[in-house]
């Protein structure tokens, strides 16, 4: 039975369970003559939750193991003769699943039957063609090494998913008949369904913490394997960037973080001021007419892909500043530069600013404003002196944001800034940041476990330190903002 | 309705500060204030009471012009201050505002210090000129708003964090420190505990001498208490205006006499 179809079994027993239980309820209660603890509805959840939740739930936990052990299995029945040369062990892994696939397929055509099956042979039948018959193709005739493992894989996937059946309904039916049992007139069903909900709450925020601390180990393995190859001090403190295929790579951090730093500021100096004056223009001064036109033309800046964002830094803003600005100043005459990049990131970064910061001045109570007008202060005394303060915590929360989107846009640095890790302080000159050479240095072609590819793992690790900072630094000052004034 | 002249006897020597004339108020289609002639007297506290949404903080308003801050809003007729007429065009409402100050029915304490609080319409009006005077106005401003002994040591702590009674003395502190004319008051008490609003009452009653104070309330009680003139309104209409004493105790209209009595409301 597959997947889909039992959870709905599962989903259809839990409706069932919240019609038998709210039926038994009543019933206890017109039987008994007894008041019942809760509305006959919270009963009817209570067995609805307790029939399909665990159940749901061990089916998931099943279908993420169960490949996970078979992988695992099934590789010990491979020996290392059958890896060709120079092959990996992963690619024979790939074909064994795709002979099973395959396998599966001819059960489907009608081709063959269990009972053949088992007596097949891969030195004997044909497997090969037989099995591109049904659409697999294969690079080579298959080892009988490979064959089997790809019929114990098969086995042991349908014995799998057959235990994953009875013992999901076994749990199903066993949990809701337990619940639908232990119904009685003083069964607290409200406060057992309202736990039951919390528990969820509680599950599902832990999903979000866990898949953090899942990212952070990743890199974290990657990184400890990165600096037993490469020294940490030289990664921190050194101020060249120049990695080389053969080896004796120089991989210092500080240009990079220092073109990160630069394109970011560049690109706040304009969001921020620009979203800001956006923000009170469209909270405390634009008609509601005005309002409803800008507001939405504005956040369409936010939907446009930053790779078109990158081609226009590439072939309108960057050639612009060299011709107009940089070449006739002799600053330079790179139309990749940072200014390009930040000017455009800037842009991108308006919205988030402004739509942030709008929401949040709104939220500043009527009632301040009331107070300010009352004493004679003039609508921009007032929301320079009163309204601004109070939206403060919030804006600075917008600009801390938009601060870690400058931190880790891509697309638009390698358009607008160009590749070049460099440490200056021209404007003009092209640079480059932590994120895109991330992305360049896990798309070269050297081997994965050498320093020149590892050291992306470093750089990630690195940009999350520093955007956790800022928002924990984000938290810090909304916090202590809030103490203050509330 | 009532009629102008012979109150004038009544009270005698105090002259008219704020006089209305004919106004009307609309919100949109809705016509919240109809007719409304009254004079308010300078150094006098007069109240205005009624039942919800009878329009009294919306006439309280306009003696400032705070509903032009309401899009939908529309005053007509006049109202004159010290003879001039308010809603004039030559008129700046902001400086206007200064001088017709306004305490509102929530605590509303700017998210800054105390000192800060009070000093903001000093600042803003440029009434002092060095930094010992504005401390001066502010120890003042503080002392009549019946709260320095309570603030004097953390005039730095935020407005905020004060009580809601503290907050409302604050409120009106910083009010007083504009130097305003006439203050107008919307339910000061209706967030605060019994202590809170005595003392905020005693406060009202000091600040007679100096300004002519107008204090919407639903509390019979404290009208009666606070007030020497009161005025009814209903449903838009201001049914009675007369001496305190006389509404309360031997009102003209009927719909007077069973508000008071509390039949409607
Ligand atoms: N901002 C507004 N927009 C539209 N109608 C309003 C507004 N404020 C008050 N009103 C209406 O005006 C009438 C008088 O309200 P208000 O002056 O607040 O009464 P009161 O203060 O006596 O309780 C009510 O009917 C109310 O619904
Ligand atoms: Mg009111």
């Amino acid at each position: 039975m597959s997947a889909g179809i039992l959870s709905l079994i599962v989903i259809g027993l839990g409706v069932l369970g919240y019609f038998l239980g709210r039926g038994r309820a009543l019933s206890l209660a017109t039987a008994t003559g007894r008041k019942l603890h809760s509305l006959p509805g919270y009963y009817g959840q209570s067995v609805a939750l307790f029939t399909a939740v665990p159940a749901l739930l061990l089916m998931a936990a099943w279908l993420f193991l169960q490949p996970v052990l078979i992988d695992s299995r099934v590789n010990a029945m491979i020996p290392d003769s059958v890896i060709p040369e120079g092959g990996a062990r992963s690619l024979v892994m790939a074909d064994v699943r795709r002979i099973a696939d395959g396998l599966d397929a001819m059960m489907a055509d009608g081709g063959i039957s269990e009972n053949e099956l088992d007596q097949m042979r891969a030195d004997i039948t044909n497997i090969r063609s037989r099995l591109a018959n049904v659409g697999v193709a294969l690079g080579s005739d298959v080892p009988v090494a490979v064959f089997d493992a790809a019929k114990e894989m098969r086995q042991s996937s349908k014995t799998g998913a057959l235990a994953m059946t009875i013992a999901v309904l076994v749990l199903t039916l066993g949990a809701g008949g337990w619940t639908l049992m232990r119904i009685n007139t003083d069964l607290r069903a409200r406060n057992i369904s309202e736990n039951f909900v919390k528990a969820l709450l509680i599950g599902a925020s832990l999903v979000a913490i866990l898949t953090t601390v899942g990212i952070v180990s990743s890199l974290l393995f990657e990184t400890i394997n990165f600096f037993k190859i490469y020294p940490a001090k030289d990664f921190f403190f050194s101020t060249v960037w120049n990695p080389q295929f053969r080896g004796g790579s120089d991989l210092g951090i500080l240009p990079l973080l220092w073109g990160t730093f630069y394109v970011s500021l560049v690109a706040l100096l304009v969001a921020v001021p620009v979203g800001l004056m956006i923000a009170i223009y469209l909270a405390e001064y634009a008609s509601k007419h005005v309002r409803s036109v800008a507001k939405p033309a504005i956040e369409v800046l936010a939907g446009i892909p930053t790779i078109v964002y990158g081609l226009f830094a590439l072939i309108t803003v960057g050639p612009f500043l060299r011709d107009y600005i940089a070449e006739p100043l002799g600053l330079g005459s790179s139309s990749s530069s940072v200014l390009t990049a930040g000017l455009v990131m800037g842009i991108m970064l308006i919205p988030f600013v402004s739509s942030l910061s709008d929401d949040i001045i709104n939220a500043v109570p009527q009632s301040m404003r009331d107070g300010s007008y009352g004493l004679g202060a003039t609508q921009s005394e007032t929301i320079k002196q009163v309204v601004l303060p109070a939206a403060l915590p919030g804006v600075v929360g917008a600009v801390l944001l938009a601060a870690s989107r400058a931190i880790g846009e891509t697309m638009i640095v390698v358009m607008g800034a160009g590749a070049a890790a460099k440490l200056g302080l021209n404007p003009f000159e092209a640079m480059t940041t932590v994120t895109v050479k991330i992305v360049s240095q896990l798309t070269g072609d050297t081997e994965f476990a050498s320093p020149e590819t590892l050291v992306a793992f470093a750089l990630g690790l690195t940009l999350f330190v520093f955007t956790l900072g800022l928002n924990i630094l984000a938290l810090y000052i909304v916090r202590k903002y809030r103490e203050q004034y509330e | 309705m009532y009629d102008a002249p012979s109150l004038e006897k009544t009270v005698d020597q105090k002259s008219t500060k704020i006089a209305a004339k004919d106004v009307q108020v609309y919100y949109g289609n809705t016509h919240a204030i109809k007719d409304v002639n009254v004079d308010l007297l300078d150094k006098t506290v007069t109240a205005f009471i009624g039942p919800s949404g009878c329009g009294k903080s919306t006439f309280l308003r306009c003696l400032n012009r705070m509903n032009d801050t309401i899009d939908v809003c529309r005053v007509e007729g006049d109202i004159l201050l010290d003879g001039e007429d308010i809603y004039d065009k030559r008129v700046d409402p902001v400086q206007l505002r200064a001088k017709v100050g306004m305490v509102f029915q929530k605590p509303n304490p700017f998210p800054k210090s105390i000192y800060d609080n009070v000093a903001y319409g000093p600042r803003i009006h440029g009434l002092a000129r060095n930094k010992a005077e504005l401390d001066e106005i502010v120890e003042k401003s503080l002392r009549r708003g019946a709260i320095w002994d309570e603030v004097k040591d953390r005039l730095d702590a935020p407005g905020t964090g004060l009580s809601g009674g503290q907050q409302q003395r604050l409120c009106i502190a910083r009010a007083v420190a504009t130097e305003p004319e006439v203050l107008l008051m919307d339910e000061p008490c209706s967030a605060l505990d019994p202590i809170a609003t005595a003392q905020v009452e005693e406060l009202i009653d000091e600040l007679r001498e100096q300004y002519s104070v107008v204090i919407v309330t639903h509390s019979m009680q404290q009208a009666a208490r606070v007030s020497q003139k009161t005025a009814f309104f209903h449903l838009g209409n201001l049914v009675e205006y007369g001496d305190t004493t006389q509404i309360f105790t031997n009102p003209v209209d009927p719909r007077t006499e069973s508000y008071i009595t509390g039949r409607i409301g």
